[in-house]
Order: structure tokens, then C-alpha cells, then sequence
């Protein structure tokens, strides 16, 4: 980008530039005060005419709204937790992986494997509990894999996936990313593309290519939560302990630990980390270990909320998380939180004024114009994890 | 090949030698060779006898058409990745474009699913590139500022938004309530007919047919018996897509001798010089960013004919036809040959669809054929729990019954494999530089 502000848009001024930010900013201003408008007159009932027929306000419940931001919560905060270890690798590995989001589906199928196996013991068959209901046995309700019926079976599969999914991450550095370690961000991004390709294929081939539930649901609905007469899903507040849990715990590791003082100097400056003599190949590592088992954890608790998997699901989130990362500002870890948090917002509270076909849609388009007009993400510049 | 080093070659070699002196001779070897290999494979699979013949033909149809689709879009690829470094992983989205709008201009009003506009062929066709070309311009003017791995996510980003547009029920109401044209949503959309397809509806058609033919009395002099019957030895319908896949290989060779012909111009020396610095090209007075969104346009206005071209003449639009993965092998298909080349990208295209894409099937239908497994077995625990008593049998069945995954576990692997150990694709490094003269010592076959 400094290289055209120096030859080709020199006639561009500073101030030109600052109008034309501006114009920008005041049309997303008056874009969202619009939909905010739209909302406040459709909660109060009442329906104004607008020009071309359409309207503003209408029907809108109150409870809807409510849903809707807390589904928006919920995703948002599984984007943030995935988005954590892609915003790592990217920071501290320098290229956009690719294969994140397979990693993401890696730790959903190996944790509710084994699940599965704890809280189904002696309900199936081994091997069609460990490969997630792949087959014909016992029903999803009848193994009943749910945090009341068995909290240890979905710890174990917290465990496991991401053990698992570590494992496979630093299995694709040993023998894809380390050899073409220095090779630039696009060679190591296409190396990326490929370990996605075999990873979801692998899965697809061992677990099956069906889309299978594993949850179990009963006494997971409760109407009237701790006594607040909310209605809440015991498996939804799983999620947002532990990702909350989590997000906290990577805080304090990066602030915190000599590990993470050495990860955020490796992602600002490689060479000067090096000079320091900060052990490049260790923090690498540990970039893996910790960006995967999020993934893989997050993958878990996905599928935990969601009761359903098949082998695209990480795939399918992927430019999600992507989006999420961009939004916060790609290479920090609060911007990907941040980010995700408000792509996941987009993406279930936009169902308000648009149809179901075009939330995900509305999701990317905002990643479009951010990585265009804002690269730097939304919350500025933070660079370091 | 200098004369020193080649004091004695052998016939191989020599061989070899010769065929590398020109670009059209390896793409026709690369051709004759996958020809060879998928001709001996359907003989493995089904024997021989007189449907073989039918069998083969219905082989090499099918890679030439895949092979034409996929040399179209890594021609047009090359432009953007190979010529001038813009990473665009948003093909799938484009050729969408391309297929959709002639779709929308198209296709009768009356069809089934979705809704055209009814306009003659030509119209769709020149409407679905332009229509490509100006989302790459959209694309690409502000696209074009930011780094290569965020053209890569914009990109994607862009073709899932066209994807998930082209599957909208809502859009495709709204637009056919008001141009009385029409998506069909996410049950597709009919498409006009191949315009080559009119040839076997008439007489001239079913005289051709004849030719194909045979009387058995006639070949029972000559081979085996076979009782007194007619034989078609290749069937109207393999026919008549021939036709079709003959018009994709004429258009191919029209875009191939474009590229060439932009590649060596000066238009063509800006853009490479673009790849190679940029900084260098500005201050050399080059507008870069006008090249760059010319060739951006060009090329999605090329993806937007080949999707025209190749799903556009399957008489139906899905719009889970443009997913990225259709995106990532074009661009398998180019690595392989090596970017930056066009032979390079016309002989990865070959060796993509035939070694890659359809080898692993055909070979999977030989193994299920040839060996007489059993029932394979539903789950992979059933698969792999008698390979303790070393019984690979019900492994190997689940295997072939799996083939389709397995296939892309070889895509990815063939995809880092030359990434890491060839990232210049099997030709070697044909990149050609941006000067205008040779400045390599070497021979070169350019």
C-alpha cells in the first residue's frame, strides 16, 4: 500500500483521503441508524410507509431480538475461540491457514468419539461409539451423551479433542510447514489448501460421510434458569463457561508467561526474537499446540451446542473465522475475539431484517469491506498477540 | 541439449529430446500418453469385446471435456496467479457469473426451474463474460491495494457471497417478480441446450451414427463370433458430446494462442514485470494499477466462458456446482504444470484430470472388477478390525466403495508434495521473464 501512495496516487491528498473516510463512515452510520430505526419501530409494533413499497418496523418480538443476540453470543464467541489460533499462526507463521478449519472438524470428530464411548459404555458397540455413530446401533437419545447425564464423558472429549487435534496440527508442521518454513506467505497458504483437502478427506473416510447426531437433549432446555425465569440451554451455557474459561486462561498466558512474552516478540519482529535468543522452532511449537487445541476444543463445543456434525462443518465455518480475524484485526488475539463476537452477532441478529439466505452472505461482505477499506481491522492496528 | 553432453543418446532420450523441442509436441505426447493409459485401464476393467470400444471412447470423451474446461480456467488463472501474482481463489465464484447471467438471458422463459429472458444463444453467452468481467472489476479496483493472501480471502469471501446469491430463493423471486428473470434458488436452473446438440436431432446426425456402426457379420471374418447382429461401437450420445467437447478444444486453442499472443506483447512485458516488482514498474511510468485491473477483468471474463463452456452445457445450474473446492483444483491443475507458463498450463490440466481426477476411479472400478472382493463393509471399524488376522480384503472394499474421499486425500497430498519439493511444476521453471529479449544463457524452448 505505501508503495502507491508514494507513485501512482499522489494526487490523492491526505485531505481527499479524510473526506472520502468520512463519507464512508457516514454512510455505514446511516445504514446502521436505519436498521436501528427498523427495529425500534418493529419492537414498538408500529409500521411506517417508506418509499418503494417497503416498509419500516412491522412485527418484531422483543424475545426474538433477545434470542437472536444471545444465538449471536454463542457463535460469536465459538468464531473467537477457533479465531485465536488462526490469528497466532498467522501473526507468528506469517501465512493465512487455510487448514483451520479442519483442524476445528478434526477436534469435533475425535472428541465426541471418545465421548460417545464414555457416556455410551456398554449401551453399543465400541467401535461404532468411537467413530461417532458411524453404522447402525443405538440412537443418539438412548446414549445420551449430554453435560447432566454424563459432565465426564464431555470433559473427556474436551480432553481429547484437543489432544487429538494438537497432534494432528504439529504432524502437518513436521512434515508440511517446517520444510518450507522461510518459502513466503502464498507457497506455505497453497501447502495450507492441501493439508485442508487430505484432513477433511481423512475424516470423511474413517468417520463416515453422514451428517449424524451425537448430543443427547434431555433436561438440557431449562425454563426457568437458577431462578431467573429465563429459558436457557444448559449445553449453550457449557460453551460459554468454557470458551470464556479459555479466552481468559490464553490472556494470561500471553501476558503473563515468559512463553507468551516470547510469542508476542516473535510475531512483532522474527528476527529480532531470533537475535534475542528466543528459541523460534520452540515458540513454533507452541503456536501449534495452543491454536490447534483451541480449534479443536472449539470444534467440540460447536457440535456440543449444535447436536449435529458431519466432516464439513470446520470447513463451512471457516471463512467465518476468517471474517472474525479480519474484523479484529488479523495477528491479535483480542481483535479475533472481539471479531468473531460481532460476526457472530451479523450472523444471527442481521436474520432480523434480511431473509436466512443472505446472513452468511452479510457476514463476508462486511469481512470484504473491512479487509478493503480497513486492513488494519476495525479496532486499529494492534498488531501483536 | 548441447552436442558435448549427448555424445551417445540413447533412443529414449533422444526420443524425449525431440519431444521437448516444441510445446505442442509435449502437450500432444501428455495427451497420447493419458489417451494410452486410461485405453489399457478400461480394458482391464471390462476385458475386451466389442463394447470396449464404446467404453474407451466414453473414457476419453469424458477427460477431454474435463481436460478443456480445466485448461480453460487455468489459462485464465495463469493470466492472474502466473503473469502478474494476483492470487485469486475466487474462480469458482466467477465462472458462476458467467453461467448464471447467460442463464438469465438465455434460457426460455417457460423452463422448468428458474426463469430466462429467452435471448438467442450468442446474446448469453457474450452477456455471461461481460457480466464476469465487470464483478472483476468491481473486484478488483479496490481489491488490488491490498496484499496477496487478502486477495485470497476477498476473493473466496466474493465467490461464496455470488454463490450463496445465485442459491437465494428470495433473490430469485424478487428478480424474476421484477425483470421476469430468475435464479431458481437452490433448485437450480435450467439451461438452453448445447447449440452442437441440433446435428444428431437431424438426418446428418443419424447418417454419422451409422458410420459407428457395425455389422457383425462383417467383423466375424475378421475376429470372433458374435451373433448376427447390429453393433454400435460408439453410442450417439458419447457422439454428440464429442461434438460438443470438439467445439471446447477449438475455443481452447483460440484463448491459448491469445494468452500467447498477450504474454509476448508489450501489454504482457508490463504485467510480468508487475509479478516480479512492482516498485520497478511504477517508476518505470507504468500504471500498474490500470494493468492490473485490465488483465483481473480479462481473465474473470475467461473463467466466466469456461464456466459457460463446461457447466453451462449441462443443460442445469446448481449452485453447489461453484463451491471453492472447484476453485482449488484449477489451481492444483495449474502448480502442477507450472504457473507462469501456458503450455505448462494446458499439460497440468491433463495430467490433473487424468492422473488425478478421474485415473483414481477408474482404477478403483478395476479393483472392484478384477478382484472379486466381498460386501464391503459399512464403517471403517468393519474395515479395519480384520486387518488384525492380516485380512486386507474387507479394508481394500471399504476402500474402493470410499474412493471419493480417499481421491482428495491424493489431491492434497499431490498439492504439497509439489509445493515443497517442485513449486515449478513438472515442465520446470518456464516462467517467462519479463524482458523482452533472452537474457538466460541456456537454449530455451520458447
Amino acid at each position: 500500500m505505501a508503495r502507491f501512495q508514494l507513485f501512482s496516487e499522489d494526487s490523492e491528498t491526505p485531505v481527499v483521503d479524510a473526506i472520502r473516510g468520512r463519507v464512508l463512515l457516514t454512510l455505514a452510520l446511516g445504514v446502521a441508524v436505519m436498521l436501528l430505526l427498523d427495529l425500534l419501530a418493529g419492537l414498538a409494533g408500529i409500521e411506517i410507509a417508506e418509499f418503494g413499497g417497503r416498509t419500516l418496523g412491522g412485527e418484531i418480538e422483543l424475545s426474538t431480538v433477545g434470542k437472536r443476540i444471545w444465538t449471536g453470543t454463542i457463535v460469536g464467541l465459538i468464531f473467537g475461540l477457533a479465531g485465536i489460533g488462526l490469528s497466532m499462526t498467522y501473526s507468528i507463521l506469517n501465512f493465512a491457514n487455510f487448514s483451520h478449519g479442519d483442524l476445528f472438524t478434526t477436534g469435533a470428530f475425535t472428541g465426541w468419539g471418545v465421548a460417545l464411548l464414555v457416556a455410551g459404555w456398554g449401551v453399543g458397540d465400541a467401535g461404532y461409539l468411537l467413530l461417532a455413530r458411524s453404522g447402525t446401533g443405538p440412537s443418539s437419545t438412548d446414549i445420551g451423551a449430554s453435560i447432566i447425564a454424563s459432565p465426564l464423558a464431555i470433559l473427556i472429549g474436551v480432553v481429547v479433542a484437543a489432544v487429538a487435534t494438537t497432534g494432528v496440527a504439529l504432524l502437518a508442521d513436521r512434515f508440511v510447514y517446517r520444510p518450507m518454513r522461510d518459502r513466503g506467505g502464498i507457497p506455505l497458504l497453497i501447502a495450507s489448501i492441501g493439508v485442508a483437502l487430505a484432513l477433511r478427506s481423512t475424516v470423511q473416510f474413517v468417520y463416515g460421510p453422514q451428517t449424524r447426531g451425537v448430543t443427547g437433549t434431555e433436561g438440557i432446555e431449562r425454563t426457568d434458569f437458577l431462578g431467573t425465569g429465563l429459558s436457557v440451554d444448559l449445553h449453550q451455557v457449557t460453551l460459554l463457561v468454557v470458551a470464556l474459561g479459555l479466552m481468559i486462561a490464553m490472556h494470561l498466558l500471553l501476558q503473563r508467561t515468559k512463553l507468551g512474552k516470547a510469542m508476542r516478540a516473535m510475531a512483532d519482529n522474527k528476527d529480532l526474537a531470533l537475535v534475542t535468543g528466543i528459541p523460534t522452532e520452540r515458540i513454533v511449537r507452541a503456536t501449534w499446540i495452543l491454536g490447534a487445541s483451541l480449534a479443536g476444543i472449539a470444534g467440540f463445543l460447536y457440535v456440543l451446542e449444535r447436536g449435529t456434525m458431519n466432516y464439513n462443518v470446520g470447513w463451512f465455518l471457516l471463512l467465518f473465522i476468517f471474517a472474525g480475524v479480519i474484523l479484529g484485526g488479523i495477528g491479535s488475539i483480542y481483535g479475533a475475539i472481539a471479531g468473531g463476537l460481532v460476526i457472530g452477532f451479523v450472523h444471527e441478529v442481521s436474520l432480523i431484517w434480511i431473509s436466512s439466505d443472505f446472513n452468511a452472505a452479510a457476514a463476508f461482505l462486511i469481512m470484504i469491506l473491512v479487509l478493503l477499506y480497513r486492513p488494519e481491522g476495525i479496532f486499529g492496528g494492534v498488531t501483536t498477540a | 541439449m548441447t552436442a558435448s553432453e549427448a555424445t551417445q543418446p540413447g533412443l529414449r532420450d533422444r526420443f524425449i529430446g525431440w519431444i521437448e523441442q516444441s510445446d505442442r509436441r509435449i502437450v500432444l505426447a501428455t495427451v497420447a500418453f493419458v489417451y494410452g493409459v486410461f485405453a489399457i485401464l478400461v480394458i482391464l476393467e471390462q476385458g475386451l469385446g466389442l463394447g470396449t470400444v464404446n467404453s474407451i471412447f466414453g473414457a476419453w470423451r469424458t477427460i477431454t471435456f474435463l481436460f478443456a474446461a480445466y485448461a480453460l480456467l487455468t489459462l485464465a488463472l495463469n493470466l492472474h496467479w502466473g503473469y502478474t501474482g494476483m492470487f485469486n481463489i475466487g474462480v469458482a465464484g466467477f465462472m458462476a457469473v458467467g453461467v448464471y447471467t447467460m442463464g438469465l438471458l438465455s434460457t426460455s422463459p417457460d423452463a422448468l426451474s428458474g426463469q430466462g429472458l429467452g435471448l438467442p444463444l450468442p446474446i448469453g453467452i457474450l452477456g455471461g463474460m461481460i457480466a464476469a468481467a465487470l464483478v472483476g472489476l468491481v473486484a478488483a479496483i479496490p481489491a488490488l491495494r491490498v496484499s496477496a493472501d487478502y486477495l485470497a480471502i476477498v476473493t473466496l469471501g466474493l465467490s461464496e457471497i455470488i454463490r450463496l446469491s445465485a442459491g437465494s430463493r428470495t433473490l430469485s423471486n424478487w428478480t424474476t417478480n421484477t425483470f421476469g428473470a430468475g435464479t431458481g434458488g437452490g433448485s437450480g436452473m435450467d439451461l438452453p441446450d448445447r447449440p452442437t446438440d441440433f446435428i444428431f436431432n437431424s438426418s446428418i446426425g443419424e447418417s454419422i451414427a451409422d458410420v459407428f456402426t457395425v455389422d457383425v457379420p462383417r467383423i466375424d471374418m475378421l475376429l470372433f463370433e458374435f451373433g448376427n447382429r447390429e453393433v454400435t461401437l460408439i453410442s450417439s450420445s458419447i457422439l454428440s458430446d464429442f461434438v460438443w467437447t470438439f467445439v471446447m478444444l477449438l475455443v481452447l486453442a483460440g484463448v491459448y494462442w491469445m494468452v500467447r499472443r498477450i504474454g509476448y506483447s508489450p501489454f504482457g512485458r508490463v504485467l510480468k514485470a508487475i509479478r516480479e516488482d512492482e516498485l520497478v514498474a511504477q517508476s518505470l511510468g507504468k500504471d500498474t494499477r490500470r494493468f492490473k485491473i485490465k488483465v483481473f477483468m480479462l481473465g474473470c471474463a475467461l473463467m466466466g466462458l469456461a464456466g459457460i463452456l463446461w457447466q453451462g452445457s449441462q443443460g442445469f445450474a446448481n449452485p453447489n456446482s461453484y463451491r471453492p473446492v472447484v476453485t482449488f483444483y484449477a489451481f492444483i491443475a495449474l502448480i502442477i504444470g507450472g504457473s507462469g507458463s501456458n503450455t505448462g498450463s494446458v499439460v497440468g490440466s491433463i495430467l490433473f484430470v487424468g492422473l488425478l481426477f478421474e485415473g483414481p476411479r477408474q482404477v478403483g472400478a478395476i479393483i472392484s472388477a478384477r478382484l472379486n472382493l466381498a460386501d464391503a463393509p459399512g464403517t471403517f471399524d468393519g474395515a479395519v478390525a480384520p486387518l488384525a488376522q492380516l485380512d486386507v480384503t474387507p479394508f481394500l472394499a471399504y476402500a474402493v466403495d470410499n474412493i471419493a474421499p480417499l481421491q482428495f486425500v491424493l489431491l492434497g497430498v499431490v498439492l504439497i508434495i509439489i509445493i515443497q519439493k517442485r513449486p515449478d511444476g513438472v515442465l520446470g521453471d518456464r516462467t517467462e521473464t519479463a524482458a523482452a529479449i533472452d537474457l538466460h544463457k541456456e537454449e530455451t524452448n520458447e
